[in-house]
């Protein structure tokens, strides 16, 4: 099997974001960059496809020259290959650049399938599988906590508000893992020195030939909107306290 | 030109889905700013009469594509029904849900009609004649305004957040053929397993009660249980109580589980991890029950209760059953 996972470079969940005093961005100095938590699911799942069937994984990842690492943990995991497409002019690309991106360096490449996440936790626009898909013309399947794989489709479990599907998809086609997936592995000692001497294809945007104008722009970043101090509801007893946070809700709050 | 507010309207068995009204009343104020009109995209099979359902909600024209090809929803075969509709009118703005349906056929939409989309927002408003879109980034540590240069601008809206306004109004009901070859179809619906606890999704609660590794284990959700059905609410859990086995997946609030934005939130045994604050800081009323004065989550609440869960609980249940009968 051709198998493909595409991977971002993220913000540590932990890391502190701070805004631009000029509301252009957040300050990128303290961050420490990892690989996006839902794409380990994609990555994991492509292992054990290949584990399975045979075949290879390739990784590509859309970023600046920091987001080779991030690759490097995707072939230490046991990836077999990558391509990085790095160029500053995708530096303010939205997600229909960065798929449009994704597209153009998958296209020509032999595929079965393609693993994304289904969201990035940085940005958060959890459309980049489904434009890639739409891009690619394949069929997509989101959100998916169980995959199985059947010769020339795969039958896949997503769940949807107080249900799930079971769906069957013809291959080749976009999957976006959420977690419940699988249990991602980390990389080990041999596999680190291993990813070291594995291939990585370098690209720029003249390379895939590609335009890369944004559609939606990022107007200003601002800081959240403050929470007014909440009350710690004093009292002796858990009981009086509890009936004064009931009435709080009832009378202030409204809600209950 | 690109004119009119338009959303995608969702249903599911037969019946619309609250975030359709939300969507609605959002864009009937959109579309009074910019003096234009409200349509609605309403796919499905055997749909029609709920259109004028719409209408109430401030929809002035409904575009009803109506087939056995679009039931159950697929994502190619809705994206492709909604995308011929959108290239015919060329409306200016369109709303989905960021529900799971609306995010799974906005991402596909947008690369379809090659437009930008803003996902997950919490505010939209209209600046200089275009749609500004606000949505939280990095778990919601920070916001951005989006903007878009493309027609249709998109945005999928959170769910529960968006009020619903009802006026009196009748829809236009416009039929229009979605244009779908069912065999060029590559995915299919084998099954559909619904949940029959008779529980709403924690995304469309009015009220959850969450617990987290301070529940001690299973059992101790039973207290928990028992104050959501007081309070007709849903039980939630952080990802710690999730991640012992104690309560399914679907559960789990936060950045790698659902994100939810309730009328009321009650965190029990909660610390308020920043990966547990990015699912549920939306929520309009916090309420935290820990013993740890010092526990991050009190930043965030309302109303804080340091004391035993397992004391205040129970009697927070009596203390609303009271209030409730
Ligand atoms: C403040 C701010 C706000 C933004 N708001 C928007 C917005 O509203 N609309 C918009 O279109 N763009 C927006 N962007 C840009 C957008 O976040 C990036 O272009 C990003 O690459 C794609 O979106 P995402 O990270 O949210 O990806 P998602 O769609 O959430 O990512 C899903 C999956 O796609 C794959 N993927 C995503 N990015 C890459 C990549 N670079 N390389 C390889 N695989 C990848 C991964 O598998 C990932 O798990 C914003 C950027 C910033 C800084
Ligand atoms: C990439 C990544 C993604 C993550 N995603 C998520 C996510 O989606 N959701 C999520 O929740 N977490 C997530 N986490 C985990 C998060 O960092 C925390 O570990 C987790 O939220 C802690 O859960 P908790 O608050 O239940 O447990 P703890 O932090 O252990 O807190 C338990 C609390 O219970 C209190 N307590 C104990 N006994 C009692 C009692 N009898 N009465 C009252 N209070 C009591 C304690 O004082 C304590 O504050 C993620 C982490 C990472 C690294």
């Amino acid at each position: 099997m051709n198998i493909i996972a595409c991977v971002k470079q993220v913000p540590d969940t932990e890391a502190q974001i701070k805004v631009k005093a000029d509301g252009s961005g957040i300050e990128e100095g303290q961050i420490k960059w990892v690989m996006n938590p839902y794409d380990e699911f994609g990555v994991e799942e492509a292992l054990r496809l290949k584990e399975k069937n045979g075949g290879d994984v390739t990784i590509v990842s859309v970023g600046p020259a920091r987001a080779m690492e991030t690759i490097r943990t995707a072939l230490a995991m046991g990836a077999d290959k990558g391509i990085h497409v790095c160029d500053p002019a995708f530096d303010n690309a939205d997600a229909y650049v960065t798929a449009a991106a994704l597209a153009a360096a998958i296209k020509g490449m032999p595929c079965d399938i393609i693993f994304c996440g289904q969201r990035a936790i940085d940005d958060d626009s959890g459309q980049v599988g489904a434009i890639l898909a739409e891009l690619l013309e394949m069929p997509q399947l989101t959100l998916v906590t169980k995959l199985d794989f059947a010769g020339s489709s795969v039958k896949a479990i997503r769940p949807i508000e107080g249900a799930q599907l079971l769906i069957e998809t013809a291959l080749p086609c976009v999957v976006t893992a959420q977690k419940g997936l699988n249990e991602p592995r980390y990389a080990s000692l041999p596999g680190i020195m291993k990813a070291k001497k594995k291939p990585v294809d370098v690209k720029n945007a003249a390379a895939l030939g590609i335009a890369s104008e944004a559609k939606a722009k990022v107007a200003k970043t601002t800081p959240p909107p403050a929470r007014p101090p909440g009350k710690i509801i004093c009292g002796d007893e858990p009981a009086q306290k509890a009936v004064e946070v009931a009435r709080l809700l009832r009378e202030e709050a409204k809600v209950i | 030109m690109a004119q009119g507010v338009w959303i995608v309207a969702e249903q599911r068995d037969g019946a619309l889905r609250k975030i359709s009204f939300e969507l609605a009343s959002t864009a009937r104020k959109l579309a009074d700013q910019l003096g234009t009109e409200v349509g609605a995209i309403l796919l499905g099979s055997g749909i029609e009469g709920l259109a004028a359902q719409l209408g109430k909600y401030g929809v002035d024209k409904v575009y009803v594509g109506d087939s056995p090809v679009l039931d159950p929803y697929i994502t190619e075969a809705h994206a492709e029904a909604a995308a011929k509709i959108i290239k015919e009118k060329d409306p200016a703005i369109l709303l989905l849900g960021a529900s799971v349906q609306g995010k799974d056929l906005a991402g596909r939409l947008a690369g379809k009609l090659a437009t930008g989309l803003a996902t997950d927002c919490t505010e939209v408003k209209i600046a200089d004649g275009k749609l500004l879109a606000i949505r939280p980034l990095y778990a919601g540590k920070c916001f951005g305004e989006i903007v878009t240069n493309t027609n249709p601008q998109m945005a999928s809206l959170r769910p529960n957040v968006f009020p619903v306004a009802e006026i009196t109004k009748a829809a236009e009901v416009v039929k229009f053929d979605p244009g779908v070859d069912a065999a060029k179809l590559k995915s299919k619906v084998l099954e559909v397993q619904k949940d029959t606890s008779g529980k709403v999704d924690l995304t469309e609660a009015n009220v959850i009660v969450s617990g987290g590794r301070g529940m001690k284990g299973p059992e101790g959700y039973q207290i928990l249980e028992e104050l959501a059905d007081v309070l007709k609410g849903c039980v939630g859990a952080s990802r710690a109580a999730v991640d012992a086995g104690w309560r399914p997946q679907k559960d789990q609030v936060g950045q790698t589980g659902k994100v939810v934005s309730p009328n009321l939130y009650i965190a029990c045994g909660i610390s308020g991890a920043i990966q547990h604050l990015a699912g549920m800081s939306s929520s309009k009323y916090i309420v935290a029950i820990n013993k740890d004065a010092e526990a991050p989550i009190f930043a965030k609440a309302d109303y804080g209760i340091v004391d035993d869960l397992f004391k205040v609980v129970p009697e927070l249940t009596s203390a609303c059953k009271k209030l409730l009968a």
